[in-house]
Formats: structure tokens, C-alpha cells, sequence
């Protein structure tokens, strides 16, 4: 199936190549940093984690958010889910893929990353999480090549795949929660010292990815032949609604324990955050576009608009970007253990770095989305259901 | 022949990029490595002997050390090693470097003509003939 | 071999009954929370130091102790104070124990600074996470990095709730007067994480660690777990403060603040 990713039209390789560019800078980049050290990133002794990891965190929620197409097709038979669960399982690949890079790129000395399975530690929440990630990797992999395969031949999916299809939901409950439990089990850092943690990442990743989705096949269906119809994306805006309307719920849950306990250490990663760091305007942002996006997901007027709905999905993705994959990994570590503030801000090269790990993350998307829609255009089912 | 110059073109790209490392190395032929332990502190012994045999120590020596790295940093076995008399720290660059303080003539040798890059000595340094 | 009580909850494993039989030990003795009690070593050895602020004489004081370490150990001199490196250090009492914060403290101790270092904690968060077991706690209770084990992921720095974790960022021997290092002990090299080792190269040789004998007597090293240690009888007779106590790390590190007027 893989060789109908080497035929396409002019603007699929035009995409491909410019993919294939950042990549390369990406690398060239990277080959920068793995010279000259880590400390050519925006990092420090204070802030020692940045953006690679806080990618890396958002992503595992865009990976696990292909649940929420598995549910309702596998478990409740919703037949309208079945053109784009495929989608989802694709998109858990690609974000699985980034998810592993941007580890890879963040290590100090990545030529040893082995050391993590020759010295296995079970009592490290890290260890756990390479062992899930690979674990969803190679699932999604297997259903979504397993299924669309059959697809391809007209026959049901292989008898086989149910089980392990049954194994990825709790599978991908499981990938969120543990990288979750990356930092809420850690004593010193009042931010991330929070039982709801776990919840409020599932929150977020359940309305970020499958927002993130919406836009995808609102994309796929502008510029190919794919067309999954109206009614499975305004099912799969219901659900970004809800995840929503939680996220936001459980970040009010956060800042009222905070404010009303008048606990210094609970207060001061708000503070930095939303009052004086850096970062103030980025989060100002990310609030206002989540209220923004509430109100234009919550009305059904609104929602089943499709105009305002992808506004409202592409407000959703960005201030969840900013809230995840910058703010949460960054206020975790301000104040500091000796209460000071140490801002940081990423580097041009971490930044061309990231970039190409997206870039990679986009071209496994970009290549498997077209496999997908090539089998579809073959057998005639790739328009508007009938 | 179906898309022949193609797959030509294909073989020769490949071909040109699996036989890299020799042509890249052609006229750089290295000679026959002879590693030297003509030290100060060596010639000054009686009987010259190691914590083991020159053959086990030829082949072995990177184990040696990876064990004697794990009991020392890991196990907190410091003991020291006798031999006849003599005693070795189990440590590179307190043990094996204060006899064979000849680095170039002694590491180098060997490991520049397999092409290995030790990465011992990122963090163990040692400055010729301190001894 | 004989199993203390410690070992066999590790071995144990499952913290369900780890908990379990902890807590059932609690009841037995009346005691309410068995997780809360930081309960004495009574055998083997726990390796602590006391620090009597008081004691250290000025900057100079200080400093001496600092640059003993720090020269025998080849810690480089990073100007950047994002890429530094320090294995002890000093900060004020603000920073040293936010935890503890008094806007009535006597202006002596306000201004007085406090040496810092990794506390060897007997419940280390950063052997907890570390994914290779490059950070582990050794018998004599040292929490040891392992350079040569370090992947460079970092969450050791993000676990330890005292700072005390040092990365390298950039290659230390660029800011090292490589003439005149300490010949007998490594640098590190580019993307290790880094710390205090408690000088076992040292304590192998019957020498004190570098800074307690840098120290004229300021800091006294020694083993917890003997009731007749020079440190058991400090904290015997003297208040003695440790930083953010109420994690449950139970650091090795105590801090005597008053000096020789509180004793008794």
C-alpha cells in the first residue's frame, strides 16, 4: 500500500518537499546542538526542561485523543465514525513518532538512550513512559495498516485485530496518565504537585486532538477528494465541546485551591504565568482563546456553522498549544527551589529544531493520510458519503 | 527494460555511497599499529607485570575497565589490586596511566587504526609524561 | 545476609503492601502515621553533616570551603549563571529555606549566608526518577551520580527540591584551566548531570570530605546512625534546621543556626 505515497499530485510533493526542507534544517540544527551541548538552547540550571519536553508532553495528548474515535466506533458501533477513525489512528502514529524525537533531541547524551531498556528501573515514571509510547506505537500501527488493508480487499478486518483495537483504549488512557504522572509525583514543585493532573491532561488532549483533527479533514476535504461528510465531524465537535468545557473547569478547580488557600507555593507559578513573567501575554492569549472557543463551540448555531466551528477548533488547538506545549512544563519550574524567578525564552536553533521535528511529525501524517485516501479514491469511497 | 535508466542511476548513487569508506581512505593506510610501553616507569621495574597478561590485556582491557568502573563508582570497591607485591588502583587514570604514561604511543596507537573513539577520555584526562 | 525492616518494604516492592505493613507497625508501637515518622537509623551508616553557620568566618570562610571543593574536584567556573556548575554553594536564608519564611528574623541570620549542597537525602526524589539508575543511594547512604550512566534527561533536576543538581550544558573543559586541574579526578564531560559525591575518594583514603576539612571545624561530618557520632551529639544538644523537611526526603544535611548560645 506504502507505494501510493510515491504517485500524487503537484500539491502533495510541493508539501512533501517543503516538509523535507524544515526537516533538513531541523537536522542541521540538531547536529549544531549535539557539538556544542544542550546549552545552545534557551534551557538552564533553573529551567532545565523547555520546549522539547513540553512538545513532547502536548503531542502524547494529541496521540491519546484517537480514542475518542475508537470508542464510539468499536464500542458503541457508531458506523458514521468509520471514514475517519483512520485519521485518528494515523494522526496517534504521527504524534508518536514527534512525541519519541523531541525525547531523543532533549537528551544530554543521546548516544547512551539504550541505557533506558540494558538498565531497566520500574520505579521511574519515565521508563513506564518509553514502554507505553512504543506500546501505542506499534498498536496504532498494526490497526490502522490491519484495517485499512482489509478495506482495501472488502473483507471485514482480521479477527485479530479486535482485541488489540479493545487493548489501544485503555492503552491511550494509559499514555496521558503516565506522562502525567511524569510530573505530578514530584515532591518540590508545587505546580505540578496536583492529583488532578492525570484528568486535566486527558481533558485537554481529548479536546485538543480531535480540534486538531477536525481541522485536518476539513483541510483533507478541501484539497483532495476526501469527504467524510458533515455529521461525523459535527459528532467529533460535540466531543471537542465537552473536553473543552472540562479543561477549563479543571484549570478553575486549579487556580481557586490555589488563590483561596492563600498557599504561597500554589500561588507563585500562577503569578508567574499570568501576572509578571515572560510568558504573561502568551497566557492572556491562551485564556481569551479558550473563552473564545467555548463560545463558539458551545451554541449549536455556532457549531454546526463550519466557519465558525474550524475558528473555534483552531482556537482550541492554539491556546491549548500555548497552555501544554509552553506554559505548564515552564511555570512548573518558576519559581525556582530557592523561590527566585529564572525566565526562559527558546533559542533560535531549539527553535529550528522544533520545528523540523513537527515537520517529521507531519510527513509520516502527510504520507499515511495519503495512503489512506489513495485506497479510498481506488475503491470509490473517498467522496461524500451517499 | 521497465524504467532501466532509472534503476541504473538508482545502483550507481548506491553504489557510489556503500564504498564511501574505502575510497575515502585510499593513500591514508595506516601502518601496522605497535603500541609502546617504553615509560620511565616501566623500564625502572624489576619484573614487568600487569594486573593481567599482555594477551588477556590486549583483548580484554575494556572490560577490565568497565568492571573495575562499576565496582568503583557503583559498589563502592576500592580495593586495591596486588600484584607481587605491587599495587594498582583500579582506576584509569590513577591505575593503568601512572605505568603507561605514554598515551599517544600506548591508547592512541591501536585506537586510531581501529577507529575507535573511547569516550573515556571526555572526562579522563591525562597529559603526556606527567610521570 | 541479614534484611532490615527498610530493605525488606524495598523488596517488598508493591507500595500497597509496603504502606500496609508500615502502617500495622505504627499501630503496634501508638504511633498515628507510620509514613510520617522519620524514624532514626539504628544500624548501619547514614552519612550527614552538621553546618554551624557561626562558626564559618566571613567571606573568606566561605570561601575556602568552596574552592576546596570545587578545585578537587574539577568544577568549572561557568560566568554564565544559566550554564553554571557548583557542587556547594551559598544563598541566603530566604532562598535556603523558602518554606520557613520570618519577616521578623534578626538581621544577623537574614544576612548570613547559608552553604548549600545535595542533602543525600534518605528518601532521594531524584533516585526515584531516574530512568538508568545513574543516581542510586549507596549503603553508607551517599546519593551517588553516575556520570558514566547519565543519559542527560534531566528529571533528576526536576525532582530534587533543593537545586542541587547540576547539567552541563556546555563542555565544562572549555572553562577549566586545564593546567592546573586536580590530576588525580575526572572533569565531566558535555550533557551529564552533576553534583556533590560526598568525596568517597576521600573517605576511601580516612579522610574527611574536602569541605569539612576546609571548614576549621564548622562542619562536622559523620554518621547518623551512631548514637556516639560527633554529629548524634550536636543535634543532641543543639536546635538544628533542614531544608524543606516537610517533603519526607529526610536530607542529611542540618543546619545549626544559633550557634553556641543555644546549646544546652
Amino acid at each position: 500500500m506504502l507505494d501510493r505515497a510515491l504517485k500524487g499530485s503537484k500539491t502533495y510533493w510541493t508539501l512533501v518537499i517543503i516538509l523535507l526542507g524544515f526537516i533538513s534544517a531541523g537536522s542541521l540544527a540538531y547536529l549544531h546542538q549535539f557539538k556544542n551541548g544542550l546549552g545552545v538552547t534557551g534551557m538552564s540550571r533553573d529551567v532545565s526542561w523547555g520546549f522539547y519536553i513540553s512538545q513532547f508532553t502536548f503531542l502524547v495528548g494529541v496521540a491519546a485523543s484517537a480514542v475518542m474515535l475508537v470508542i464510539p466506533y468499536y464500542l458503541h458501533n457508531y458506523k458514521k465514525f468509520g471514514r475517519i477513525v483512520i485519521l485518528g489512528e494515523f494522526l496517534a502514529i504521527a504524534s508518536v513518532t514527534m512525541c519519541m524525537t523531541f525525547i531523543f533531541v532533549d537528551m544530554g547524551q543521546p548516544m547512551r538512550i539504550l541505557n533506558v531498556i540494558l538498565h531497566p528501573t520500574p520505579n521511574s515514571i519515565l521508563f513506564w513512559d518509553a514502554m507505553v509510547l512504543n506500546g501505542y506505537l506499534g498498536l496504532n500501527l498494526v490497526i490502522g495498516w490491519a484495517t485499512l488493508h482489509a478495506e482495501k480487499k472488502g473483507t471485514p478486518p482480521p479477527a485479530w485485530s479486535k482485541p488489540l483495537i479493545y487493548l489501544s483504549i485503555p492503552w491511550a488512557v494509559s499514555i496521558h496518565t503516565v506522562t502525567a504522572f511524569l510530573y505530578a509525583g514530584l515532591p518540590g514543585r508545587h505546580f505540578w504537585l496536583t492529583a488532578i493532573m492525570a484528568a486535566r491532561f486527558l481533558a485537554s488532549a481529548f479536546a485538543g486532538g480531535p480540534a486538531l483533527l477536525i481541522i485536518l479533514a476539513l483541510v483533507l476535504r478541501k484539497y483532495t477528494k476526501f469527504d467524510p461528510g458533515r455529521e461525523p465531524i459535527q459528532s467529533v465537535a460535540k466531543i471537542v465541546a465537552y473536553a473543552m468545557v472540562a479543561n477549563v473547569f479543571f484549570i478553575i478547580l486549579e487556580l481557586f485551591t490555589a488563590f483561596y488557600s492563600n498557599i504561597p507555593g500554589h500561588m507563585h507559578a500562577f503569578e508567574f504565568l499570568y501576572a509578571h513573567g515572560n510568558l504573561v501575554p502568551l497566557m492572556w492569549a491562551s485564556s481569551v482563546l479558550a473563552v473564545l472557543s467555548l463560545i463558539l463551540i458551545i451554541p449549536p448555531k455556532f457549531r454546526e456553522n463550519e466557519s465558525t466551528l474550524i475558528l473555534a477548533c483552531i482556537s482550541i488547538f492554539i491556546s491549548l498549544w500555548i497552555d501544554k506545549g509552553f506554559g505548564l512544563v515552564i511555570g512548573g519550574f518558576v519559581p525556582t527551589p530557592f523561590n527566585t524567578i529564572t525566565e526562559y525564552w527558546p533559542t533560535l536553533p531549539e527553535t529550528i529544531i522544533t520545528l523540523g521535528v513537527w515537520a517529521l511529525g507531519f510527513l509520516v501524517l502527510t504520507i499515511l493520510y495519503k495512503v489512506a485516501i489513495s485506497v479510498r479514491e481506488e475503491l470509490g469511497t473517498a467522496g461524500p458519503p451517499k | 527494460m521497465y524504467n532501466g535508466s532509472k534503476i541504473i542511476i538508482g545502483l550507481i548513487i548506491f553504489l557510489a555511497i556503500a564504498t564511501f569508506p574505502f575510497y575515502s581512505n585510499i593513500g591514508k593506510s595506516a601502518g601496522v599499529p605497535m603500541p609502546d610501553t617504553n615509560t620511565p616507569v616501566i623500564n625502572g621495574l624489576d619484573k614487568k607485570e600487569c594486573v593481567a597478561s599482555a594477551e588477556y590485556m590486549k583483548k580484554e582491557h575494556m572490560k577490565v575497565l568497565d568492571e573495575w568502573r562499576d565496582e568503583v563508582v557503583r559498589e563502592g570497591k576500592r580495593d586495591v589490586i596486588n600484584v607481587g607485591g605491587r599495587v594498582f588502583e583500579k582506576s584509569l587514570q590513577n591505575g593503568c596511566m601512572q605505568c603507561h604514561s605514554n598515551k599517544s604511543r600506548f591508547c592512541d596507537e591501536c585506537h586510531s587504526y581501529a577507529g575507535v573513539k573511547p569516550y573515556c577520555w571526555d572526562c579522563h584526562h591525562f597529559k603526556e609524561g606527567r610521570i | 545476609m541479614r534484611i532490615d525492616r527498610r530493605k525488606f518494604l524495598q523488596i517488598a516492592g508493591l507500595s500497597g503492601i509496603g504502606l500496609g505493613l508500615s502502617a500495622a507497625d505504627g499501630l503496634f508501637k501508638g504511633k498515628a502515621l507510620a509514613s510520617g515518622a522519620h524514624s532514626l537509623p539504628s544500624s548501619g551508616t547514614r552519612l550527614a553533616f552538621v553546618i554551624d553557620v557561626n562558626k564559618i568566618e566571613g567571606e573568606d570562610g566561605y570561601r575556602r570551603i568552596i574552592e576546596a571543593c570545587h578545585k578537587i574536584h574539577n568544577v568549572p567556573n561557568i560566568p554564565n549563571t544559566k550554564h553554571e556548575v557548583k557542587w556547594i554553594w551559598t544563598d541566603s536564608y530566604e532562598h535556603s529555606f523558602p518554606d520557613q519564611p520570618n519577616e521578623f528574623l534578626p538581621e544577623k541570620i537574614k544576612e548570613k549566608p547559608f552553604l548549600l549542597l545535595c542533602n543525600h537525602c534518605d528518601k532521594p526524589p531524584c533516585v526515584r526518577v531516574c530512568p538508568t539508575k545513574a543516581t542510586f543511594k549507596n549503603p553508607d547512604g551517599i546519593v551517588v551520580q553516575d556520570p558514566h550512566r547519565c543519559i542527560g534527561c534531566r528529571f533528576c533536576m526536576a525532582a530534587c527540591p533543593y537545586g542541587s543538581r547540576s547539567f552541563n550544558w556546555v563542555d565544562p573543559r572549555n572553562y577549566l584551566d586545564m593546567k592546573n586541574i586536580n590530576p588525580d579526578f575526572p572533569t565531566r564531560t558535555m550533557g551529564v548531570v552533576e553534583k556533590c559525591t560526598l568525596c568517597p575518594e576521600r573517605l576511601a583514603r580516612g579522610l574527611e570530605p574536602a569541605c569539612a576539612e576546609a571548614s576549621n571545624g564548622a562542619i562536622v561530618f559523620g554518621n547518623l546512625a551512631d548514637p556516639e557520632s560527633e554529629v548524634r551529639k550536636i543535634l543532641n544538644t543543639h536546635y538544628t534546621l533542614r531544608r524543606k523537611p516537610e517533603i519526607g526526603t529526610q536530607p542529611s544535611i542540618f543546619y545549626v543556626i544559633g550557634g553556641g548560645e543555644n546549646a544546652g
